[in-house]
């Protein structure tokens, strides 16, 4: 069908892998959040201040295919009526379209967690944001190599 | 190497070739290992999960389709002659493919059961690589998940093995390279970044993350000469049987997985 | 109709975590991919999962292209009391699914 481009792909990964090689087996810092990400929260955040914490967004630091990854996001809250999680989103930096996915949670939860999968378009950064019932907004950074397969149809 | 020379002294050349084929290990060749091996530990969790593999949606249908009766003019569901595919279709996938005696030559299973279809439910074949197929072949396959592929030691078999096995290691293609030139002598190693498997029939038919949906061994193949630039074998044809037929003997002893779960 | 794979506990006692767990075949075509023709495909997804406890709204979502194909989602709720969980999946071309499983609590 389509003619698979590997000369650029591999360029563009071999870079980002040199340059993250370094990286790769340690602990990942936490990533300055790219100018896509801050502009696709805007609208869900309402350009309310966000602090970095209290949300992990789970996911595999180098990834064999963008089509379906694992994601989980956990947000360290007790889930009480009177404390609780109200939303959480994913956002990402490089896809043609830098929403996720947007759930609602519920006290009658027993925990503020979710697990899907997602698309990636390419290696980039991701943001999960929560924004808890006393109005606050946390968010974890993550950056995500992804790979392709070398023989497509 | 006695048990060898033992064999050979008291067998003919004929089930000589047949047995050792199957014990030997092709010479450079590292141990079989599983595609299900060389992944990540979320892609391995969400093939273990049936709950997040979502080659079990195919199982679903396909148990669904076992089940419908009235299918063709004999009105007979697969369950009609089978029973409980649990117990009638364990083992049934570790061998094949096989011989089929009445059309004299070898099957896979994909085309075993629209065999069945048109000579027991008087049913239409359902086209290659429909959805239709491929769910019912995942349910049947799934039946033997866990088991050692245990290929058909059927004598009928060994000349199509062995030209399976002359495909597999013939130059193909633009790219100039067969499929021993990768998933033998550079298994283990990258290409563009991702790991080169040994390339096993072991999962089939398998949710392939790159098509999104579940897809045969047949497809996979196709994809990969076209990788090579090559013109891939058709379908149906004698060329995919026997290449599908030495891949299963290649794969002897590794525990079937379908529906795998693979990049 | 599209083939649903739900996994709820069907007994739990009070208090305990329940892992709710859900997938469906969909291929949530992006509406950026082309065809065998050349021609883009038109976006098809499920925009909306729900799930509601004795007909109250517990968990939602919003989902977008990027969601992959046949989505999982999966959530933790808690066992209060036994009921009806009712699982809704919305979406383009008048997508409308609805599935139930029950949990019994004691």
């Amino acid at each position: 069908m389509t003619t698979p481009v590997p000369g650029r792909a591999f360029f563009t990964r071999r870079s980002l892998l040199l340059a993250g090689g370094a990286l790769a087996f340690s602990v990942r810092p936490a990533h300055a959040m790219a100018d896509e990400l801050v502009a696709a929260m805007r609208a869900f955040t309402g350009g309310a201040a966000t602090r970095e914490g209290r949300v992990k967004l789970d996911i595999e630091p180098l990834v064999e295919n963008g089509n379906a990854v694992p994601i989980t996001v956990t947000v360290d809250s007790p889930m009480t009526g009177a404390d609780h999680v109200k939303q959480i989103a994913v956002f990402n930096q490089k896809n043609p379209q830098h929403d996720v996915i947007v759930a609602t949670l519920s006290p009658a939860l027993a925990q503020a967690r979710l697990a899907t999968r997602i698309r990636l378009a390419t290696t980039q950064q991701l943001v999960a944001v929560a924004r808890l019932s006393d109005g606050s907004l946390w968010t974890h950074t993550v950056e995500v190599v992804v790979t392709l397969a070398a023989c497509l149809e | 190497m006695t048990m060898r020379a033992s064999r050979m002294t008291f067998g003919g050349l004929l089930a000589c070739a047949v047995l050792s084929a199957f014990a030997q290990q092709p010479a450079g060749v590292p141990a079989r290992r599983s595609g299900f091996d060389g992944m990540s530990a979320s892609l391995q969790a969400m093939q273990r999960d049936d709950l997040q593999n979502p080659g079990m949606l195919w199982v679903a249908d396909g148990e669904a389709s076992w089940n419908q009766a009235d299918v063709g003019g004999a009105g007979r569901s697969c369950a009609s002659c089978h029973g409980d595919a649990r117990h009638s279709m364990r083992g049934v996938a570790s061998r094949y493919p096989d011989w089929d005696p009445v059309d004299r030559q070898p099957v896979d299973l994909a085309q075993r059961i629209n065999r069945c279809r048109v000579r027991h439910q008087a049913a239409a074949p359902w086209p290659n690589d429909g959805k239709e197929l491929l769910s019912l072949e995942t349910f049947v396959a799934h039946q033997s998940r866990g088991q050692p592929l245990q290929p058909s030691g059927a004598p009928a078999l060994v000349e199509t093995r062995a030209h399976g096995q002359a495909l597999y290691t013939q130059r193909i293609g633009q790219l100039n390279l067969s499929c021993a030139t990768c998933h033998d002598a550079l298994a283990g190693r990258k290409l563009a970044g991702s790991p080169i498997p040994q390339g096993h029939a072991n999962g089939y038919p398998i949710y392939r993350l790159e098509w999104q949906a579940v897809g045969s061994l047949r497809r996979r193949i196709r994809n990969c000469m076209v990788g090579v630039r090559a013109e891939p074998f058709a379908p149906d044809s004698a060329e995919m049987v026997a290449l599908e037929l030495y891949l299963a003997q290649r794969s002897a002893g590794l525990p079937v997985e379908t529906p795998a779960v693979r990049p | 109709m599209a083939r649903t794979l739900i996994q709820v506990p069907p007994t739990a006692k009070r208090g305990d975590v329940v892992e709710v767990r859900t997938l469906i075949a969909h291929t949530m075509e992006t509406g950026y991919r082309a065809g065998s023709d050349g021609r883009t495909l038109p976006r098809d997804i499920i925009r909306r999962f729900s799930c509601r406890f004795n007909d109250e709204l517990v968990f939602s979502a919003e989902l977008h292209p990027a969601i992959a194909a046949n989505p999982y989602i999966a959530f933790a709720l808690r066992a209060t009391a036994s009921g009806k969980l009712t699982f809704s999946w919305e979406g383009d071309n008048g997508l409308s699914q609805t599935e139930s499983a029950t949990l019994t609590v004691t």
